[in-house]
């Protein structure tokens, strides 16, 4: 049951990515993305991580993903153009992407520890997560939401013309 | 509970969840119409069976029946797409949402859900945070400017009041030191002073409910919020190009968004089965249902209500309203909620 499940997640989310790069319009592209993220979320599940795969969802697949879909809506992009670089990048790009696939596969199996991790050996559960985040890191934590508030702040001055602050300045 | 059997009750469950779902939406409608009507002094649906009964099942067989128009500049796969996703996801979050203790048949312990997972509210929100694609995808498949705006208008507010709405629950998390609904609704249980029910409303958490509705409201885009869809200035927003059944998906959405957004309102403020007990067993045992449906029904005859008071906001309003008011009060609450359970 849990093998049969994990493969169909894995399934959905390798489909998602190929055609994420297959497609030539963006937004099927966006949502290819979507797709890959909600299945990501169902694989966290199988892990015993419930806590992280809502919020894969709501994070990522409800408002990362619909800031990008907003994006391409609002700029109308059309269908991309095939050129000669993307040629290239197909030719060199695909055997090499397999030829890592494969390597990196070999390497996991030939070197891992072998047993795999049992369901709930890791903290997932939402107080162990709280625990961590605001206890044990509690510093690093409030340091990383300094840090995006300020990256927030930063985006605010730089998005704001300074036509506008002085035409405000002139009433 | 062997694999089998849990499959069995599951589908099951599934099944009978899903049918009065349907027809509580169906008969959301006609009451809105109804109440609606006499809050304007006429009628409402009358011809149809008595008091306009069947006229939900005089609508469906009209929508089936329709001549189903596909536009011909139109996003075909996503444009069919669209309501299929807005409705999927508005009737999936139901599958979480507890309606009453459990009973047991056959030395099975059977809960009221369908699924009982710890996390039950983030499920909740992390299905209705997918729900905006339904109208984003409309408004921009549809290839038409009425439609492109009701969409981003959609998508826009849906995503601002998201944020208010999250943090409005946060002060119920604190309280009840749960993400399981189940769990949520049992902190809730017995009175203060032997009177008033602990529900959360009467817990510390009025200016949380207050903020929590202004925030559903928004989310399920009705009046006085109805922005994605205004007949005045947008035509009928992001659903002008669809017909048929397919225009009656993005209804039955909305009305299965608003029962949903009831029961949670019900479960996380107002104690959910919680309610008098009294008479023989059997009753005992169907009481904590009709208290849960009839918190829900108090719910959604409140959204009707507003919609026949209220006008429309301005879009800019809707945002100030939104980012300036909602979001900050909900922090105060939030950090006021905190400290409170912290002294006491």
């Amino acid at each position: 049951m849990h093998l049969a499940l994990f493969l169909i997640f894995a399934a959905i989310c390798v489909a998602g990515a190929v055609n994420l790069l297959a497609q030539r319009h963006p937004i099927n592209s966006a949502l290819s993305l979507i797709a890959v993220m909600a299945a990501l979320a169902g694989e966290y599940l199988l892990l015993g991580a419930e806590f992280v795969a809502a919020i894969q969802v709501i994070v990522y697949a409800g408002a990362i993903m619909v800031l990008f879909v907003f994006v391409i809506m609002l700029l109308n992009a059309g269908e991309e153009e095939e050129t000669k670089g993307s040629r290239v990048a197909i030719v060199l790009g695909v055997p090499g992407l397999l030829t890592g696939a494969v390597l990196t596969a070999w390497v996991v199996v030939r070197y891992s520890a072998g047993e795999p991790v049992a369901l709930g050996a890791l903290p997932g559960h939402p107080v162990e997560i709280a625990q961590l985040l605001f206890h044990d890191f509690l510093l690093p934590f409030e340091v990383t939401s300094v840090l995006i508030l300020i990256a927030i702040m930063g985006a605010v001055v730089l998005a704001s013309k300074p036509e506008a602050t002085e035409r405000k300045a002139d009433r | 509970m062997p694999v089998g059997v849990f499959i069995i009750v599951s589908i099951i469950k599934s099944l009978i969840l899903l049918i009065v779902l349907l027809t509580a939406v169906a008969y959301s409608v006609w009451l809105e119409r109804k109440v609606v009507g006499h809050m304007q002094n006429r009628w409402g649906p009358s011809r149809v069976g008595p008091f306009g009964l069947l006229q939900p099942a005089a609508d469906g067989l009209k929508f089936l029946f329709k001549e189903d128009l596909t536009p011909s500049h139109v996003y075909r796969p996503l444009f069919l797409a669209a309501p299929m996703i807005a409705v999927v996801f508005a009737l999936t979050s139901i599958a979480v949402i507890p309606f009453g203790n459990s009973i047991t048949i056959a030395g099975y312990r059977i809960p009221f859900e369908i699924a009982d997972v710890n996390i039950g509210l983030l499920m909740v929100l992390g299905v209705t945070s997918m729900g905006v694609y339904g109208v984003a995808l409309a408004g921009w498949s549809s290839n038409n400017k009425y439609s492109l705006l009701g969409g981003l208008r959609g998508s826009a507010q849906m995503v601002s009041y998201e944020i208010a709405l999250g943090l409005s629950l946060i002060g119920v998390l604190i309280q009840s030191g749960s993400f399981s609904l189940r769990a949520i609704v049992d902190a809730q249980g017995g009175h203060f002073w032997g009177f008033i029910p602990r529900w959360n409303i009467f817990h510390g958490q009025f200016i949380g409910f207050f903020i929590y509705l202004m925030a559903a409201y928004a989310e399920t885009n009705r009046i006085p919020f109805d922005l994605p869809e205004a007949e005045t200035e947008l035509v009928a927003g992001y659903h002008t190009e669809y017909s048929a059944m397919k225009f009656a998906m993005f209804f039955m959405a909305e009305y299965a968004n608003m029962i949903t957004v009831g029961c949670l309102a019900t479960l996380l403020f107002f104690g959910g089965w919680h309610g008098p007990l009294f008479g023989p067993s059997i009753v005992q045992a169907l009481l904590p249902l009709f208290w849960f449906a009839a918190k829900v029904f108090c719910f959604l005859f409140l959204y009707i209500w507003v919609r026949g008071t209220l006008p429309r906001f301005r879009y800019d309003q809707l945002m100030a309203f939104g980012w300036k008011f909602l979001l900050p009060l909900a922090i105060a609450n939030l950090v006021a909620t905190a400290i409170a359970t912290v002294v006491w």
